[in-house]
């Protein structure tokens, strides 16, 4: 048998102890995890937990495997969102297929299970624009997804906004651009798989009353055209304007979820020609910004949620000292002060059901709450108390991410 | 159901290196056209241009008699079977098979007629009425075709649908496949790499090089009369062997005797200082095991065997001979182009499973030299095609083909009665012409 992983290694190395040569589908129960939030496969998926990580096994031919590691590994590179591949085991005895390792997405949801709670907090009409956003992403990098379904996403929330990852690149090609056919083409694929979806969601009395498939289904190449006109249209306006109008198209462009790249502005006596280069990585200043101070790894919505909090701390800290904070001092002492005690006040049996940072904004969402209804400030803490006894029980346990559940004793 | 015709397709990328160099093909309605060829070759490109998932850069795509270039590819209505394979396990059978009508807003009793009809030929009546959890693979991959046949499309294409299959359903499916087009009659674009698929699926096989049409032929055709080197080598396992060769006046001489030509092939090949003989491994035999009528037709020559392999019904000796450097060259080439792992200077020769002939001995063999054909080294020319012989043997097919389809409409196999009529032919390489009689069913 033959090992292909991407350094970091130590996941891989951790695994190696696996049964490799059996079937995935005759290993031991005791070794695997059942995981919930997963869609529908047609080949054999077995998930594992490692040293507290929660790792995806799938069996299929090798050259598809070998297809599917590259292509994982690229859209990781570039910020792309997909899960994070770790590797393939080949040369399998007995002429087995090869099996492909991704990461688990944490804290990741399925449609079914978005789809089949009446009380959802997110729509219908959130879900797909979560899923054409995706989509868009993925056209403008060039890349023809085969099959785009809402088995083949997994959903995360971001401070209660949700974004939509790539699960599943088994039939997905890489060009240096998509032809309006090829892309036009993956939207009627998409268009069709997530209306049988839906439609089987329905057969199993899984989908809310007042959903019709057809329409949901038949609302995916509307949202799509939109979305892309919005995304790659040039402009042409009067030379006067061009100050706002540029402005504006580049905040019209991050509300959307997008980053732009490089702007291309041409003048002539009839006016200004004005052409955006939207970045294919979802955004990630605040990702970003938030790492360095923090060492905190979150999503964007979330990190500039909890950026926002850190400098109204710093604000706080420098009016109390009456002397200048620098940033790193005020990172360091958020964490400890701010952050760090609400996500240790979690009880033990509310883990793992939504990520900590969401958590964290779920305490601001309740202090806002709580301090409007009250007239006056509650604070952090008790804000925290209260979410954690009325609020965070409400969130379903089969929401629990699996290394949580893995590290249980 | 529809004809396609591809007028001086070319398609060209930014690199300016032309993927589909000036190719013009006529499938004539409901027939089973395999494109083929080794990777690289454009096929695959070919075919995403008959869906429109490529932009044309020149030439004419026509469909049904309508030039497509320009439609996106819901507007041509073809239907790229085993494209979704998922099975929904909340819905029955019949709603996996009619969801595309479905979601499409087909009227009730119109799904149901369409659905019935399907799973009458895909035999999975009995079926219907089950939720897909239990379905065996041949049974899901049935589904899957269901789901292309309830669409009315004007073709069917395939796209090495059978490449990631295991070696026992892959058989299955082939013959699955094939039933299947010929029931329904349907047009049918078949890509594969796999020269045995080619082989055993179509009506006529497109053989592609580098962008260009080689030959488009019977399976027989292209067997018994390739039109070059590369279709002789590219068609047939074991490959057809090539054997450096220099013409005495009627004679051939080669590294396994002298073979002898009649006056017409000799004149064919001369004035050409060196040939290249092509001789199929089943052309051979052991000399002691050949019938005395035979004995004259061929020649029959004596060489060491490297290695015999038994397979029970039937059997193999390798036999290595000595080439010229600038044939061992380019027979190397021609190998890494058709992607194959096979030494050149080394024949493969099929013997009675019953010889004695021992490794690392010498022996007799006797080969058939009524058979072999000659090849240019320089242009890969076959310079002893028979043109006529090989159009016989693709007009007997397309008769094959049109007695099939009727057999199976008089037997009531059919979807739709309306849906299958002949003939449509087709003939030698040069393409198809002709009534095509098979017109859209029902509901159109």
């Amino acid at each position: 048998m033959r090992y292909l992983f991407r350094p970091p290694g130590t996941d891989g190395a951790s695994l190696l102890a696996l049964p490799w040569h059996q079937p995935l589908e005759e290993w031991d129960p005791d070794l695997l995890l059942e995981v919930p939030q997963r869609g529908i496969s047609r080949h054999v998926v077995r998930f594992v937990a490692e040293q507290g990580r929660v790792f995806a096994l799938k069996e299929i031919a090798e050259s598809l495997a070998r297809h599917e590691y590259a292509l994982l590994g690229d859209f990781e590179a570039e910020g792309l969102p997909a899960v994070s591949v770790l590797g393939i085991c080949v040369d399998r005895p007995g002429g087995q297929d090869a099996i492909l390792v991704t990461r688990y997405l944490e804290y990741s949801m399925s449609y079914r299970y978005l789809f089949s709670r009446p009380s959802a907090r997110q729509s219908v009409d959130q879900l797909m624009d979560t899923l054409v956003v995706l989509l868009v992403r993925l056209h403008l990098a060039g890349v023809f997804w085969g099959d785009c379904s809402l088995s083949n996403t997994l959903f995360r929330l971001d401070a209660g906004a949700l974004a939509a990852h790539l699960v599943d690149a088994e039939t997905a090609e890489r060009h240096p651009t998509l032809s309006r056919g090829q892309r036009h083409y993956d939207l009627d694929l998409a268009r069709e798989r997530v209306g049988a979806e839906m439609l089987d969601l329905q057969f199993g009395d899984l989908l809310p009353a007042g959903v019709d498939p057809i329409e949901v289904a038949d609302s995916l190449p509307v949202r799509y055209e939109r979305l892309w006109e919005e995304v790659t249209r040039e402009e042409v306006f009067r030379a006067d304007e061009q100050r706002y109008r540029v402005a504006e198209r580049l905040r019209r462009l991050n509300d959307l979820g997008f980053d732009v790249g490089e702007v291309e502005l041409v003048t002539s006596d009839e006016g200004a020609r004005l052409r955006v280069e939207t970045r294919v990585s979802s955004p990630g200043q605040h990702r970003r910004e938030l790492m360095r101070l923090t060492g905190l790894e979150v999503q964007e919505n979330q990190a500039r949620r909890l950026l926002n909090d850190l400098r109204t701390f710093r604000a706080w800290l420098e009016q109390k000292t009456g002397a200048p904070v620098s940033e790193a001092v005020a990172g360091i002492r958020w964490l400890a002060e701010v952050y760090q005690p609400v996500i240790d006040a979690i009880p033990p049996d509310l883990a793992g059901r939504l990520a900590p940072a969401e958590v964290f904004h779920e305490v601001l969402e309740h202090r806002w709450f709580l301090s409007e209804r009250e007239g006056r400030d509650v604070g952090t803490t008790r804000a925290a108390r209260s979410y954690f006894s009325t609020v965070l029980p409400r969130t379903p346990p089969e929401l629990t991410t699996p290394s949580v559940i893995a590290k249980r004793p | 159901m529809a004809s396609i015709e591809m007028r001086n397709i070319v398609k060209q990328y930014g690199d300016g290196y032309p993927a589909v160099n000036d190719v013009s093909l006529d499938i004539a309605d409901g027939e089973f056209m395999i494109l083929v060829g080794p990777s690289g070759c454009g096929k695959s490109t070919l075919l995403r241009m008959i869906v429109g998932l490529e932009d044309i850069t020149s030439g004419d795509m026509v469909i049904g008699g309508k030039r497509v270039n320009d439609l996106a590819p819901r507007e041509r209505n073809l239907s790229m079977v085993f494209q979704n394979y998922a099975l929904y396990p909340h819905m029955t059978v019949f709603e996996n098979i009619a969801f595309p009508l479905r979601l499409s807003k087909t009227p009730d009793d119109e799904v149901r007629r369409r659905v019935n009809e399907a799973s009458d030929v895909l035999e999975l009546k009995e079926h219907l009425e089950r939720k897909p959890a239990n379905l065996s693979g041949g049974q899901r991959q049935r589904v899957a075709m269901g789901r292309a046949i309830v669409r009315q499309a004007e073709a069917f294409l395939f796209d090495e649908p059978l490449s990631n299959l295991d070696a026992k359903l892959r058989g299955q499916m082939r013959t699955e496949i094939s039933r299947l087009q010929r029931r329904l009659g349907i047009t049918t674009v078949y890509v594969t790499h796999d020269q045995t698929e080619a082989m055993t699926l179509g009506d006529r096989v497109c053989v592609l090089r580098k962008g260009k049409i080689q030959q488009v032929a019977s399976p027989r055709e292209l067997y018994e009369q390739p039109v070059n080197l590369f279709v002789a080598g590219f068609i047939g396992s074991p490959p057809m062997n090539f054997l450096p060769a220099t013409l005495e006046g009627t004679t051939l001489q080669t590294p396994f005797g002298a073979i002898a030509l009649d006056e017409q092939r000799a004149a064919a090949v001369r004035g050409r200082e060196l040939l290249l003989v092509g001789i199929r491994p089943e052309y051979f035999e052991d000399a002691s095991l050949v019938d005395e009528v035979k004995r004259p037709v061929g020649s029959v020559f004596r060489a060491r065997v490297d290695v015999t392999e038994w397979l029970g019904d039937s059997q193999y000796a390798y036999i290595p001979y000595e080439a010229p450097e600038a044939i061992t060259a380019q027979l190397r080439d021609l190998s890494r182009e058709l992607d194959s792992e096979e030494l050149r200077t080394q024949a493969i020769v099929s013997i009675d499973s019953t010889s004695r002939i021992r490794e690392g001995r010498d022996a007799e063999f006797w080969l058939d030299s009524r058979k072999i054909h000659v090849f240019d080294p320089q242009t890969g020319e076959n310079l002893t095609r028979d043109a006529e012989a090989g159009a016989r043997l693709t007009q007997m097919a397309t008769e094959d083909r049109v007695e099939q389809v009727e057999h199976a409409q008089a037997t009531g196999q059919t979807v739709g009665s309306s849906m299958l009529s002949g003939p449509s032919g087709s003939s030698g390489t040069s393409g198809t012409s002709g009534p095509s009689g098979a017109h859209r069913s029902g509901a159109a």
